[in-house]
């Protein structure tokens, strides 16, 4: 029976402090992984079968395999704690409530990989958990969790916090690397600048997301066999019409629709109409998918191009939403937030936006619809950095699912959703 | 790092000057030598030495950005060039306190609009405006992260949800009058 633990102490109080973290365990998996090879972390926690939790969901225990074990070569760990995925809130949700866990999830991964200077990249709005992991981290140096002969092992860490300055973009792992290095959050080109071969100031680096490595305290803690015993569990973000949205703990392949009903179903009883499973960069899904497992190849695998588990945040809209508008919201988004370094991205949301503008305003032309799918298409495959290619899928399954909504409003100029809701 | 709302120390060349010539306090450029002496290379200090600067003058003004560009020891084209990027840098005076509603996905499932309707309506002024008292400054925001609480808004660095026209408004009573006059007020 699995249990729930990623988020068992995060509303308890006393657990952001150090005290209140030993006396759950905390620093366990710390204690445990320094008694073993750095090689033997690592195997650990490839053995546990851990993806990444950031969006991409590269595996753990292989990404670190790519760090070249040599110990002359500098090498660096960076935690992307720039969570800005709309509809995502998980990682907000462990800095505030268990930033201890992410210091041990850091410094066994640095121990793993022979990293002694880690950093964390922080959004720069998220103040309350950067005051807490503030004093987490001058707790955990002073009780030598952190600093130099970590607990009289030998092994030497410093971690520094520094923040964003507000740039959805600066989450791409490379932008993100060269926004820590005091530039343009712009993305660099892969090959070469693979963050594990070519990463901050060029030298090899492990980029982890906060509930990663979250996940990794609690593998070293308890094994990696327990932890596939228990789901093995991810952090659901469920918000939009659903009665309690929240973050939740599920295991990994609990549909949508049982993932809704987690979250106390839909708000009012009203029907559900459709929801984007992982974040607003997913496509949208309509009810025939709601059996969906949310995982990673479940997704990933439908016939509606686009769909994928993400960052796993469910936002979830019921029949009175505007499906338009929804997608309008997105476009807009992810054109403000567009770096501007490629055309295809930075044009063509531009070019949607304006399409989407007169739509909504009542002036839609009648091959607006051509338009808007002609424009993501030469987005696909075109763009420098997933940013971009994040636009096409919800507008392609909105104009597949929703068509008879945009028709409705270029031939009417109004919106026939308000008109029933 | 440095907390935001703390109270502006005075520039280095005194209290009489008006704001925008106003220059960076030793204290203030101390804090940057601090953050750059964490990082193997100095130039990622420069998002936070930002802040440091912005938090003391109120907003990046030219002269600030010379004091920022003369510390870190990098051109006056590369350190505006950086600001120029990310959302969170001013170039011009803000309010006391930054308003920042979120109009993302899932706060527009839950009413936004009808949050930042009245918030327009409140504080008579509109989006990217400043209250005629300096006490407030409307402002739009990609998600927060905070999407179970939505809708929600940051007043200064605090975050308020589940929000509605009557709860907004007992938010903004908690704010206090501006503690020292705003640029514009001047």
């Amino acid at each position: 029976m699995a249990e729930s633990f990623l988020l068992k102490y995060v509303h308890d109080p006393g657990q952001a402090g150090l005290e209140g973290y030993l006396s759950r365990g905390g620093y366990e998996g710390l204690r445990r992984a320094l008694r073993m090879a750095p090689a033997e972390v690592t195997e650990e926690v490839d053995k546990s079968g851990l993806r990444g939790r950031g969006g991409a969901g590269f595996a753990t225990g292989r990404k670190w395999k790519f760090i070249p074990p040599d110990p002359g070569v500098i090498k660096y760990l960076v935690v992307n704690a720039d969570e800005g995925e709309p509809g995502t809130f998980k990682d907000r949700t462990l800095l505030e409530g268990d930033p201890h866990r992410l210091i041990e999830g850091i410094a066994i991964g640095s121990y793993a990989i022979g990293a002694h200077q880690a950093f964390i990249y922080l959004r720069r709005e998220f103040h309350r958990a950067r005051r807490l992991l503030e004093r987490a981290l001058a707790q955990a140096y002073d009780a030598r969790f952190l600093g130099r002969n970590i607990q009289d092992s030998g092994f030497d860490l410093e971690v520094v916090l520094a923040t964003g300055a507000g740039a959805y973009i600066a989450g791409e792992e490379t932008a993100l690397l060269e926004s820590l290095e005091g530039r343009r959050a712009m993305p660099r080109l892969k090959p070469p600048f693979y963050p594990a071969v070519k990463g901050l100031y060029m030298q090899p680096t492990a980029l982890n997301n906060v509930e990663t490595l979250c996940h990794v305290a609690w593998i070293l803690a308890r094994g990696a066999d327990w932890y596939r015993q228990q789901g093995p569990p991810i952090l659901i973000s469920i918000s939009g019409h659903v009665a309690a949205p929240g973050v939740y703990e599920l295991p990994l392949g609990t549909t949508i629709r049982a993932a809704i009903d987690a979250a106390g179903g839909m708000r009012g009883g009203r029907p559900f109409k459709a929801c984007f499973p992982g974040g607003s960069s997913s496509a949208i899904l309509s009810p025939a998918y709601l059996d969906t497992p949310m995982d990673y190849d479940a997704l990933a695998k439908l016939d509606v191009p686009g769909s994928m588990l993400g960052s796993a945040a469910l936002i979830v809209m019921d029949e009175a939403t505007c499906m338009v508008e929804i997608v309008a919201r997105t476009v807009e988004f992810y054109r403000d937030e567009s770096c501007g370094k490629c055309t295809p991205c930075r044009e063509g949301t531009i070019w949607l936006s304006q399409v989407f503008d007169r739509i909504l305003h009542g002036t839609g032309r009648g091959d607006d619809l051509d338009l808007l799918a002609g424009v993501a298409r030469g987005m696909m495959g075109t763009c420098f950095c997933p940013l971009g290619e994040s636009v096409p899928p919800s507008l392609n399954a909105s104009l597949r699912f929703f068509r008879h909504e945009y028709e409705h409003h270029i031939r009417t100029g109004a919106c026939d959703v308000r008109a029933v809701a | 790092m440095t907390t935001g709302n703390r109270e502006p120390e005075t520039g280095g060349r005194g209290r009489g000057e008006p704001p925008h010539q106003r220059r960076l306090s030793e204290s203030a450029k101390d804090e940057i030598r601090r953050l750059m002496a964490q990082f193997p290379q100095p130039q990622s200090a420069l998002l936070g030495a930002l802040f440091v600067a912005q938090d003391e003058a109120g907003y990046l003004s030219p002269a600030v950005l010379e004091d920022v560009s003369a510390v870190v020891g990098l051109p006056l084209s590369e350190v505006t060039s950086v600001a120029s990027f990310y959302h969170l840098y001013y170039f011009k005076p803000v309010g006391r306190y930054l308003i920042q509603v979120c109009t993302n996905v899932s706060c527009t499932l839950d009413g936004c609009a009808e949050v930042l309707h009245h918030l327009r309506a409140r504080l008579g002024v509109d989006v990217g405006q400043t209250t005629p008292d300096g006490r407030f400054t409307l402002r739009t925001a990609e998600c927060l992260a905070a999407c179970e609480e939505a809708p929600v808004m940051m007043v200064g660095e605090d975050r308020h949800g589940k929000l509605t026209p009557e709860t907004v408004d007992a938010i903004l009573a908690g704010y206090a009058e501006p503690r020292r006059p705003t640029p514009e007020a001047r």
